[in-house]
């Protein structure tokens, strides 16, 4: 079934809603003759990606760094943050508070903090991107590593298995779900981390971010170039969201773990 | 089929080797004052309760009368408020095994490495377990399936990978706690034929838990029922047909007249008519 192309009554609707949208607002900009600056006409916005091409490319792949850095970071972290949590109930009720903490913080507010302390550049990015997208994951890993099945718990009693063992055979295993839908959330989540963090901290050093770009071309009142760069911005946590989810797709599968229920 | 084969394969060990596990191959049981309460609710209350070894003891009762519960307490996987169990010839309880109501498997595994588990945790080299695995799979007819995983069994074929999860330590005292009432009735048929042939086979004890007459007659050598919070024993039978049994039991007199007596006996403790 996956590998039959999907039919065009799957993929004709929002095609062609896309394309009377753009045709609508392309003509209705035109009439009202509203300034560019104000709201660019679609063509302009095409003509702007087309035009800036290269640029939004770097931007696209300076911007795809530090997400996947910062991602990479809440994965590795989170995971460790969450494992640490499972060990009792006096560690997690000591410390569970400051993981949450951590999420409701504005990150906006923050993030000149953090430039103080890391300076301008792709370390502070990370930083944001990491801060912005690490709880989901220690949140659903810690859930998962809990919810181990009681049966399955009793099985390893009566087999007088360790913590230790328990914990690599069973606890982790069985939380790889859970931490998988952690995943899926974090991804949307660290690139719009990065491009905050490229709001404040970026050092032009490689030319700049999706997020430098923006904010530049709203400088320069290049509203066009603005909203080529947002859709890219877009496309770019669209694309890492994807990826996740085929990474997600592949281990579950691999693993014969279902889909967890949500 | 396969399990009709094994039987009757198995049947042809049987006297000999049963002979040989009444003598000394299985535990036996001694509950003496046991209680477990939950809260103010006394789920098992000042119970005696002896098994004797190579025993196949069918425990019978409504759902909320404490069979889990006293099963749990024989497994060591709850401990009782009150009483004592002891188990002669196993003082450590290291020879019991555990059958659960759903079959329990780690999604992760193939059928082998689930089989296998229990050696595993208990320190046994992978070579060594995995052909014990092996040799477990096919007592229970699963050779074909031993490669793949849970989610692309059936709902009998998993429960036989329970049961042979439970057998490759060797038990001398097997619990089982209502392990094929989720399945459908000739898939149950199908495994209680296969659960007596192994019975046959390696002469343990056998705690088998069920709310079905039917079944509990077919399989116990002794049917005990439980009276609803800690209500205690309110009935304790023999049964007496000839092993192995087999279709024609399920047809022969003296079955119906072992399902007609329990049946009495409860409807006059259980005047409600609650009993499932």
């Amino acid at each position: 079934m996956p590998l039959t192309p999907p039919r065009l009554a799957t993929w004709l609707p929002p095609v062609l809603s896309f394309d009377i949208l753009t045709l609508v607002m392309e003509l209705g900009l035109w009439v009202l003759a509203v300034p560019d600056y104000l709201l660019p006409r679609p063509s302009q916005v095409f003509i702007a990606l087309y035009v800036n091409s290269a640029e939004l490319g770097r931007s696209i792949l300076q911007t795809s760094i530090a997400a996947s850095a910062g991602l990479l970071a809440s994965a590795l972290l989170g995971v460790l943050v969450a494992l640490a949590l499972s060990i009792n109930d006096v560690i997690r009720r000591a410390f569970y508070p400051y993981a949450v903490f951590f999420q409701t913080v504005p990150i906006v507010a923050i993030a000149p903090l953090l430039v103080i302390w890391f300076g301008y550049g792709l370390r502070t990015i990370i930083a944001v991107s990491f801060i912005v997208s690490v709880f989901p994951i220690i949140a659903n890993t810690l859930s998962g590593l809990l919810s181990t099945d009681p049966a399955l718990r009793d099985l390893f009693r009566l087999h007088r298995a360790g913590t230790w063992t328990t914990l690599l055979k069973l606890r982790i295993p069985a939380a790889v779900p859970h931490f998988l839908t952690g995943l899926r959330i974090a991804s949307g989540l660290a690139v719009i981390g990065a491009i905050v963090g490229e709001f404040v901290a970026d050092d032009y050093s490689q030319g700049g971010g999706i997020g430098t770009l923006v904010l530049v071309s709203i400088k320069e009142l290049k509203t066009d170039k603005v909203f080529a760069a947002v859709l890219m911005a877009s496309l770019l946590g669209l694309v890492f969201f994807a990826l996740v989810n085929l990474i997600s797709r592949f281990t579950r599968r691999h693993w014969h773990i279902a889909e967890t229920r949500e | 089929m396969i399990a009709t084969t094994l039987t009757d394969g198995l049947t042809a060990l049987g006297p000999a080797s049963r002979a040989a596990g009444a003598a000394g191959a299985g535990v036996a049981v001694r509950l003496q004052g046991l209680g477990r309460r939950f809260g103010a609710m006394a789920v098992v209350a000042d119970l005696d309760l002896e098994i004797p070894p190579g025993q196949f003891l069918a425990l019978l009762g409504p759902s909320g009368c404490g069979k889990t519960t006293l099963l749990r307490l024989i497994a060591g996987l709850d401990t009782p408020d009150r009483g004592s169990i002891r188990l002669e010839g196993d003082p450590e309880g290291r020879s019991r095994a555990y059958v659960f109501q759903d079959a329990c498997l780690l999604p992760w595994r193939r059928v082998l490495d689930n089989v296998a588990l229990p050696l595993e945790l208990g320190g046994v080299p992978k070579a060594e377990r995995r052909e014990q695995a092996r040799r477990l799979i096919q007592l229970v007819g699963l050779e074909a399936a031993s490669e793949r995983y849970p989610d692309e069994l059936s709902g009998g074929m998993k429960m036989r990978v329970s049961l042979a999860r439970a057998l490759i330590t060797r038990p001398r005292l097997l619990l089982l706690d209502e392990p094929f009432a989720a399945l459908d009735d000739f898939t149950r048929q199908h495994l209680d034929d296969h659960l007596q042939g192994l019975f046959l086979a390696h002469g343990m004890t056998v705690v088998f838990v069920t709310h079905s007459m039917a079944e509990a007659v077919y399989l116990a050598d002794r049917v005990v029922m439980l009276a609803p919070q800690g209500g205690g024993l309110v009935l304790d039978q023999r049964v007496d047909l000839p092993r192995p049994r087999d279709q024609d039991t399920r047809v022969s007199p003296g079955y119906a007249a072992h399902i007609h007596d329990l049946a009495t006996a409860l409807a006059r403790w259980a005047p409600g008519g609650v009993v499932a």
